[in-house]
């Protein structure tokens, strides 16, 4: 009957199969009301950064130009006021959210990709290499995840980049536990077995069969550890450690905290970093959640 | 029975073996991780003004960074052993014996931190998963994931400015800061009770920040649990709703409960770094915070090894009490 039909190629197949279970995985996302609400505050974060240029001009961010006076509070020319330095709350905190999105990204794609490579081998390899891994991932799981920051961020000194890096290398064990157990019990379908019969070799296994079964699971994984970056990166700005040259919520955070503003009552400088910060961070532990909902069938269950 | 004990034993040298390899990894890490500075360590390790020429040379001395690689290891690893962890930059004093001063507070923050947390955290936990898609269970769930995405230090500094410094109507009863009031004797019984108080509010910071982890984490074990047919059988033999859940479901969910908590430990530590900062009290945290300005490397490497020690030793523990709780484990 389909004899007419030009027959498909099999990566046309593959593509296909792949767009139908990305609709799919929309279809239930939308189910989950609390991940779309998450997905809708992402959104708007997103756009205010990338627009960031369009809602507030750069040279708001210099000390040397500002234009208020010492912490004023909110008023019509300063929706949220202005900082110890005479600058606009406001324009710090559009601002801001570039530096706080950006490490976050990019520090939880250092992470993803050290976790799963880790996750993958030690699921994959058997005997003494499996075994180094696990444990080498054991060890740094327990390895107190700020001091270990601390003590990194101050050797390799502080820049964009740096902190990124500091993050990602401390943040990825818990990746590689669950990449792990996931390529454990995707290593005992039959699909690996014929694999490993034809001849093909560990990296065309892990790359062709394991990784895009485990990547769903990488996915839910990623929105959640993006939370925890940014967190951190929050954490590690208010400690003095961030980029001493650009803005982010954790350094207004230190900044407001230096000035005094928890004794003078300038609660503009306080509150609305805090607020960004929790709403992001929410926003990545919505969608996580219910992406981790939708991936994982245990949890589906119970719902 | 004795190859029961046995079996038991096995687990448990394994436990204690990992914790050991642990703590031998981040032995290893600590040395390198100061070794690893561009140029001359100890000339980078002195960049600020605040050390002087004599200084250099202690260092150069304590370090051994005369002698080869392997032989430095080898002082490195008999200094900590010692309890030899070099002078302070900042407070020219041995690094053992500043932690040694400043411990208590931060035992005392992080020891009833947890305990509260965990406690409070499990029961809210327990209940919200027992009466899924309740309005209790809603609100339960939507602040503690509100307080999971808020830095705690955060959550400190507006607690410190509405009960401290006072908002409105409401007076700040609480101490802004410190340990204890100045002129007062610490060993006296009014010390006591002053200490308390200027620790109650880093105390409710602690438990307020991870209340909300321990029971989302004890909420999805229980919910795990709730599908299981042992559930449905012992409802079969008429057991009372109280009863089903007392002495069937908790006691499993609190299981994989245990290994997180544990392994939450480490995220307690840098609550208390951070909120012993907000708070100045002069514990572990606020000593790693202050050795940030200057840099001061001895101090930050003692302080690290204290932090990541205590951790490591206090997930020992919680995997012993996985065995005694889980029969399972031990047999």
């Amino acid at each position: 009957m389909s004899t007419s039909e030009v027959p498909l190629t099999a990566r046309q197949v593959t593509r296909r199969r792949r767009r139908r279970a990305a609709a799919q995985t929309w279809a239930e996302f939308r189910s989950h009301r609390s991940g779309v609400v998450g997905l809708g505050i992402l959104v708007v974060f997103a756009a205010i950064s990338v627009g960031a240029p369009l809602l507030a001009d750069e040279s708001g961010l210099l000390v040397t130009q500002a234009t208020g006076g010492v912490l004023e509070s909110p008023s019509g020319e300063y929706w949220l006021g202005t900082d110890d330095n005479g600058r606009s709350v406001l324009t710090l905190l559009i601002w801001g959210s570039r530096v706080s999105l950006f490490v976050g990204l990019m520090a939880t794609a250092i992470s993803m990709v050290i976790g799963t490579l880790v996750g993958i081998a030690a699921g994959h390899y058997k005997g003494w290499r499996s075994t180094v891994l696990f444990r080498l991932t054991e060890w740094v799981l327990v390895i107190p995840f700020l001091p270990l920051a601390i003590v990194l961020a101050t050797v390799l000194g502080a820049s964009l980049f740096n902190i990124a890096l500091v993050i990602g290398i401390t943040s990825w064990p818990g990746t590689a536990l669950l990449i792990r157990a996931q390529t454990l019990s995707i290593e005992e379908r039959p699909f690996l077995e014929r694999a490993r019969v034809l001849g093909a070799s560990d990296w065309h296994q892990m790359t062709r069969h394991v990784l895009p079964n485990v990547m769903p699971m990488v996915f839910a994984n990623t929105t959640l550890t993006v939370a925890i970056a940014i967190l951190t990166e929050t954490t590690l700005s208010f400690l003095g450690l961030g980029d001493p040259l650009r803005v982010s919520w954790g350094s207004m955070l230190d900044d407001a905290f230096g000035a005094g503003a928890i004794t003078t009552g300038a609660w503009w400088y306080i509150i609305p970093p805090g607020v960004c910060v929790i709403l992001v961070v929410l926003s990545f532990t919505l969608i996580g959640r219910a992406l981790e909902e939708i991936f994982n069938p245990r949890l589906k269950e119970r719902r | 029975m004795s190859n029961r004990r046995s079996l038991g034993g096995r687990y448990i040298l394994g436990k204690v073996a990992g914790s050991l390899g642990s703590l031998a990894f981040m032995l290893v890490l600590n040395f390198f991780l100061f070794r690893v500075l561009p140029g001359d360590p100890v000339r980078t390790l002195a960049r600020n003004r605040l050390v002087s020429e004599k200084q250099i040379a202690e260092l150069t001395a304590t370090l051994g960074l005369d002698q080869s690689l392997p032989q430095q290891f080898v002082t490195y690893l008999q200094n900590t052993f010692t309890g030899e962890l070099g002078l302070s930059f900042k407070y020219r004093q041995p690094v053992a014996d500043l932690i040694g001063d400043r411990i208590w507070p931060t035992l005392v923050l992080v020891g009833t931190g947890t305990l509260l947390a965990t406690l409070i955290g499990l029961w809210i936990g327990v209940r919200s998963a027992w009466n899924r898609g309740s309005r209790f269970d809603k609100l339960s769930t939507g602040s503690s994931l509100t307080v999971y995405a808020m830095p705690e230090w955060w959550l400190g500094l507006i607690l410190l400015a509405v009960f401290s410094v006072g908002v409105g109507p409401i007076p700040g009863i609480f101490p802004t800061g410190g340990l204890i009031s100045p002129g007062v004797d610490p060993t006296s019984i009014e010390g006591v009770f002053d200490q308390a108080w200027h620790l109650t509010l880093p105390i409710i910071t602690v438990t307020l920040a991870y209340l909300a982890d321990y029971s989302l984490i004890m909420r999805s074990s229980l919910l795990d649990e709730m599908g299981q047919d042992y559930l449905v059988t012992a409802r079969a033999k008429g057991l009372r709703d109280v009863m089903v859940r007392r002495q069937h479901a908790v006691p499993n969910a609190m299981l994989p409960s245990v290994t997180l908590i544990a392994l939450n430990l480490g995220f307690v530590v840098t609550g208390a770094i951070t909120i012993e900062t907000v708070f100045s009290i002069p514990g572990l945290g606020l000593l790693s915070t202050e050795a940030l300005e200057v840099p001061d490397f001895p101090l930050l490497q003692g302080t690290f090894l204290v932090f990541s020690a205590a951790v490591i030793f206090a997930n020992l523990v919680a995997n012993l009490l996985y065995a005694w709780l889980d029969p399972r484990v031990r047999a």
